[in-house]
Order: structure tokens, then C-alpha cells, then sequence
């Protein structure tokens, strides 16, 4: 099962069953400290593996990001034209959350 | 209202950057579909996430097509659970919470309720910004699928980033 919040890139790449959550990406399985919705959002994407029956099915779930559909204007805003290329350098070495996971994994 | 566009919307970036558009997968076959030969309450379960977790004291992702991957024992706690993906710009949240892509705590939940039979001891992680294809292929779903068989899973949910 495939969950997916970018559904037209999932989609492209044909996996055997999708679970949609209309979600900001960095939010695939759900909000912040949201266990409730975390939970639901990821029984509903197992439970695919009995309700569907055919490949690339996609269950679209009703969860939503906010009342209003404003964050959708503001990921265009960042990500669409004119927006800045938010990419990090293509580093060929390990970029730590910290220095100090770097120090832990590397003892020195 | 619909999803995202995220295609057009990454292609009218590089466009307006003057980048070469980006080399999406675009699968030209079917993927192969096959039933659980047993109830979701008695299988196994694997989960592989592409945002680049790591646990505090493993070695992080590199951003220049890193293909490996990292093992993540189901008992870690949800604190030493970090993120190097070449999109940082997705992280924040993630890094107060990591089961905004990494659900660590809903896999131990629903098992623990008994809606899967089982969470795999190991779950993964990979990075997700691999622009080489052929290496994904050749290198990273290799690697994932060796580490599934050893974990005897039944199915795997992807999390994508």
C-alpha cells in the first residue's frame, strides 16, 4: 500500500494500491502530534489490503488540513512559478540533523 | 476541492528558474496485484518510509543520489528518530513529530490493538530525492526487498515524503 498526500506523482509511478490524504507533503501519515488522526489515517491505508480488489485502485480519505483549502494557494505560491528552488546542495556527505548526531555517529 | 497538481507545479518552477524539467517516474506497466492469503489481524507488517530517517547514532543521508537505506528497530523511541532529505524544506514538522512521515507510533498502536497480526521488528527508511532511476532500481529496491524477506513480512505500506 503506497499512502500518498502527492497524488499525481504516486500515481505516475503505478503502485498497486494508493491511499490518498489531502495533506501538505511532509504530512503523509498525518499533523503534528495528531495521534488520533495519525492512527485513523493509517488503519484506513492497511485496511486497503482487504477492501480493494483491483490494482491501482486509490482510496481518496476525507481527512483535511484545515477548514479552508487556503494552504493549497500557498503551496502554489512557494512551489509554482516564480517560487524559489528549495532543494538542498547535491552533498555527497552525511547532512546530520545536528551536530551533535553527526559527533554520536561519527565519535568525533 | 482537488489534489495538488505537484507535477505541473514543480515543472512551472523549473521553468521559471530555467531548469531542465524534472525526470519524473512515469510507469509504462501495470504493477502486479496480489491478495493477502490471509486476514490483515494475522499479517505481518513492514513500512518503509523515503524521508530519510535515521535513529540518533546511525550515520544520516548524503543528498548526491544516496541509495542506501537504514533499519529502524519498531521499539525505538519516536524522540531519536531524525531527518536528512535533500528537501529539508519539508521537514520542520516532521522533525517535532516524526510520525508526520515515519508512523512508528500508529504501527505499534494498531498492533497493539490487534488490527495487524504483527509490526516487523526492522522497519526502513530511504532517501527520497534519488535522480538516478537506474539506481533506484538497481541498487535501493534490491536492498529493500532483501531486507523485507528477512523480516518476513506479509505486506508493506510506503510512506512516501
Amino acid at each position: 500500500m503506497c499512502m500518498a498526500s502527492a497524488l499525481d506523482i504516486v500515481r505516475a509511478g503505478r503502485p498497486p494500491r494508493i491511499t490518498f490524504v489531502d495533506y501538505p507533503l511532509g504530512h503523509t501519515v498525518g499533523k503534528p502530534f495528531d495521534r488520533e488522526g495519525q492512527v485513523d489515517i493509517v488503519r484506513c491505508g492497511l485496511a486497503g489490503f482487504e477492501s480493494m480488489t483491483q490494482a491501482e485502485q486509490v482510496e481518496m480519505l476525507g481527512h483535511r488540513w484545515a477548514d479552508t483549502e487556503d494552504w493549497k494557494a500557498e503551496e502554489w505560491r512557494k512551489g509554482g512559478a516564480g517560487g524559489k528552488d528549495e532543494r538542498k546542495p547535491r552533498d555527497g556527505t552525511p547532512q546530520y540533523q545536528s551536530e551533535q548526531d553527526r559527533i554520536l555517529a561519527e565519535g568525533r | 476541492m482537488e489534489p495538488i497538481e505537484y507535477m505541473r507545479m514543480t515543472r512551472e518552477l523549473y521553468e521559471s528558474l530555467g531548469h531542465q524539467p524534472y525526470g519524473w517516474l512515469n510507469a509504462d506497466t501495470p504493477p502486479p496485484f496480489t491478495k493477502l492469503n490471509k486476514p490483515l489481524s494475522q499479517c505481518r507488517i513492514g513500512m518503509v518510509s523515503t524521508s530519510g530517517a535515521y535513529v540518533v547514532g546511525q550515520q544520516a543521508y548524503h543528498y548526491k543520489d544516496d541509495t542506501s537505506i537504514r533499519a529502524i528497530p519498531k521499539t525505538t523511541p519516536t524522540d531519536q528518530i531524525h531527518f536528512s532529505h535533500i528537501t529539508e524544506n519539508y521537514l520542520p514538522d516532521p522533525r517535532r513529530d516524526p510520525n508526520c512521515v515515519f508512523p512508528i507510533d500508529a504501527l505499534r498502536t494498531l498492533e497493539a490493538e490487534g488490527v495487524v497480526g504483527g509490526v516487523a521488528d526492522e522497519l526502513f527508511s530511504c532517501m527520497g530525492g534519488i535522480y538516478s532511476q537506474r539506481r533506484v532500481r538497481e541498487e535501493l529496491i534490491p536492498a529493500l526487498s532483501e531486507s523485507f524477506a528477512r523480516q518476513n513480512v506479509d505486506a508493506v505500506l510506503l510512506v512516501p515524503m
